[in-house]
């Protein structure tokens, strides 16, 4: 069985006079899904998010949520929350005052809104912060108060514009297990905005990714990373080694190599095509490679090294990830090779 | 080593104070000679006897503040602190939706309204205090256009009132409300009301549980602005008041000029000096509180 679609958004389209902020986006969520839009800035992830929290009006399209249309609902009534990339804590109350406020709007007993309060500041390990000003606070800390802020409501949805952000790295990483674990906890479908390619890859169920108000692929991370569906794609997510050529069965022609193996796609490629092969399918081999370059050089990152293969006719050297430390030098030659099912060909 | 890196650091600290005294300078000076020195006068007059030709002189004695205390002169400060307070008051209904107007007009239009909100101070203020007079008087526009709608049989008396006086001042000082507070409307973070909005606050609950005690700094600041010159003016009362309205500021002006009794208007001046300071140490710490800095809830 098919988990029930949450939210079902169908051919949205918002333009601010010349700039096409969204243009004909339809992306359906699951119930409990971890979902994330992920794209460079200005690809409209934002304001896909405002519409939905209805800051913004589109100009047509339509949302619906739990199958009812949110769109003529007034901003204030609908069941959903946001957490500001700012979070934009009421500096003027205390870190209780701050999360109770949401409840205090809905006209709840004071008994259940202080134990609602407590139970959430409990949840994201605040408890002694009750009484503090957001002034006061650390940057993680303040990122709690927005999120237990915005989950004490407990709404149908919850999104997230840039949420770690404002976060040093260190932070990052753990609020990061953090935002996946509390998602399973309170069971609330998450939608989170990152133009992080790592952060959405490392939290999400699926991704949307999206470019000039166009949805380019909704897929879940592994499906994104081994499938993309365009070079859009296939360039913002990891990494990428990229060969140009004409499109042939098994493979693609490259103009300076010859034919080079890919997995043959459905559907079919036909013409102007790249061939799309992640670092860490690429391998070292002993003969009868598919392509002969020089170490350019070789980057150690403690688990994993990196090496850059200058090969003659391509511009930009080839990269590969091999485990442990390379053992190749700088200035020898290497034959490269990979296994035809690993490389992805890509229409022009 | 270390003592180098620490010598170093020190000329750059006493660079730096150099640099800060250097841009500080002509302010401070400029303060410290036409503010902190006569009020030092002001306050060892307040303690001397009065001179027969004015001046002061010897000895030291405490009767101007016992003087302070007749009822004749609390009567007066009364009066100044109501039509200074009604003038704020008034000032405030008006400014703060006036600012908060502006704020929601298009950045252009922003521009033009502030203009227009400081333009009259383009103009003398004397002259444009005169003005009150024509339109007040009984024969002026104001009653002329009454009777011809035949609101009124006859003219009513306007001028020299308590009213034209407040009149004049709210006319005078509302710029100096709109200003500060458009600026600390201006200055809020709009995601705070989105936020409110998002969290199930209607207009109405999101701007008095956001925008109101958020900009009350803001707006404390344009209430001191149009109190403190409103309590202490002696033009507009005069012009306006017809001299039946004494307000402390008269008051002030009439001992040092008139009665030539220098240590008793020495003691009003300190007394009002005092009460303003007072003023501003509460929006200070109502601005600290506010922002969650230093206080705990």
């Amino acid at each position: 069985m098919t988990q029930k679609h949450l939210v079902e958004i169908s051919g949205l389209s918002k333009s601010y006079g010349d700039v096409v902020a969204l243009d004909d986006v339809s992306i359906s969520i699951k119930e409990n899904e971890f979902f994330a839009l992920l794209g460079p800035s200005g690809c409209g992830k934002t304001t896909l998010l405002r519409v939905i929290a209805g800051f913004e009006e589109p100009d047509s399209g339509a949302v619906l949520l739990g199958g009812e249309n949110l769109l003529s609902l007034p901003p204030h009534k609908r069941p959903i929350n946001l957490m500001f990339q700012s979070y934009a804590l009421f500096p003027h109350m205390s870190v209780e005052r701050n999360v109770a406020y949401g409840l205090e709007r809905e006209k709840l007993p004071k008994d259940e809104i202080r134990s609602r309060v407590k139970e959430v500041l409990a949840t994201v390990g605040l408890m002694d912060k009750a009484r503090t000003r957001p002034a006061q606070l650390s940057g993680g800390q303040r990122q709690r108060v927005a999120l237990a802020r915005a989950i004490v409501k407990r709404p149908q949805l919850l999104l997230l514009d840039e949420p770690l952000s404002a976060l040093d790295r260190k932070v990052r990483a753990e609020m990061q297990l953090e935002l996946k674990r509390l998602q399973h906890e309170v069971g609330i479908t998450f939608v989170v905005v990152t133009h992080d390619q790592e952060e959405a890859m490392s939290m999400a169920d699926r991704i949307a990714v999206m470019s000039l108000g166009r949805v380019q692929q909704v897929d879940t991370p592994v499906g994104m990373y081994q499938r993309p569906a365009n070079v859009f794609v296939a360039d913002f997510i990891g990494t990428s080694n990229m060969f140009e050529g004409v499109a042939v069965a098994g493979g693609v022609d490259v103009t300076s190599f010859g034919f080079l193996p890919a997995q043959d796609p459905t559907p079919a490629v036909t013409g102007a095509a790249y061939l799309m092969v992640r670092p860490e399918d690429v391998r070292i081999v002993d003969d009868g490679g598919l392509l002969t370059g020089t170490v350019l050089e070789t980057q150690f990152f403690g688990g994993a090294s990196t090496i850059a293969v200058q090969v003659a006719g391509h511009l930009a050297p080839v990269v590969l990830t091999c485990q442990g430390t390379a053992n190749v030098q700088r200035g020898a030659s290497v034959q490269l090779s990979w296994l035809a099912d690993k490389a992805v060909m890509l229409a022009r | 080593m270390a003592s180098t890196v620490a010598q170093g650091r020190g000329a750059d600290k006493r660079r730096a104070l150099g640099a800060r005294t250097a841009f500080l300078g002509p302010g401070l000076l400029y303060v410290t000679a036409f503010m902190t020195i006569p009020i030092l006068l002001v306050v060892s007059y307040a303690f001397l006897t009065r001179g027969r030709f004015g001046g002061v002189e010897f000895p030291v004695t405490l009767e101007n503040f016992v003087r302070a205390l007749d009822p004749i002169y609390l009567r007066v400060l009364w009066n100044s602190i109501f039509i200074a307070s009604a003038t704020t008051l008034l000032a405030l209904l008006i400014g703060y939706p006036t600012a908060y107007a502006i704020t929601r007009l298009p950045v252009r239009w922003r521009t033009v309204a502030l203009v227009l909100v400081v333009l009259p101070f383009w103009t003398n203020f004397l002259i444009r205090t005169y003005a009150w007079i024509v339109l007040l008087n009984s024969q002026g526009p104001v009653n002329k256009t009454l009777e011809s709608l035949g609101l009124i049989d006859a003219p009513l008396e306007l001028l020299y009132t308590r009213g034209a006086v407040i009149a004049g001042l709210l006319y005078a000082y509302l710029p100096l409300m709109i200003l500060p507070v458009y600026a600390s409307i201006e200055r809020l973070d709009r995601s705070l009301l989105e936020a409110a909005t998002n969290l199930g606050a209607s207009k109405f609950w999101s701007f008095i549980t956001v925008t109101l005690p958020l900009t009350l700094p803001g707006t404390m600041i344009g209430a001191i602005f149009v109190f403190v010159p409103s309590l202490g003016n002696f033009i507009v009362p005069e012009l306006l008041g017809g001299g039946k309205t004494v307000m402390v500021g008269n008051l002030i002006r009439d001992q040092f000029l008139k009665a030539r009794d220098w240590p008793f208007g020495a003691v009003l001046a300190l007394v009002m000096v005092l009460f303003l300071a007072g003023l501003f140490a509460v929006q200070a710490i109502v601005a600290r509180r506010i922002n969650g800095r230093g206080a705990r809830a």
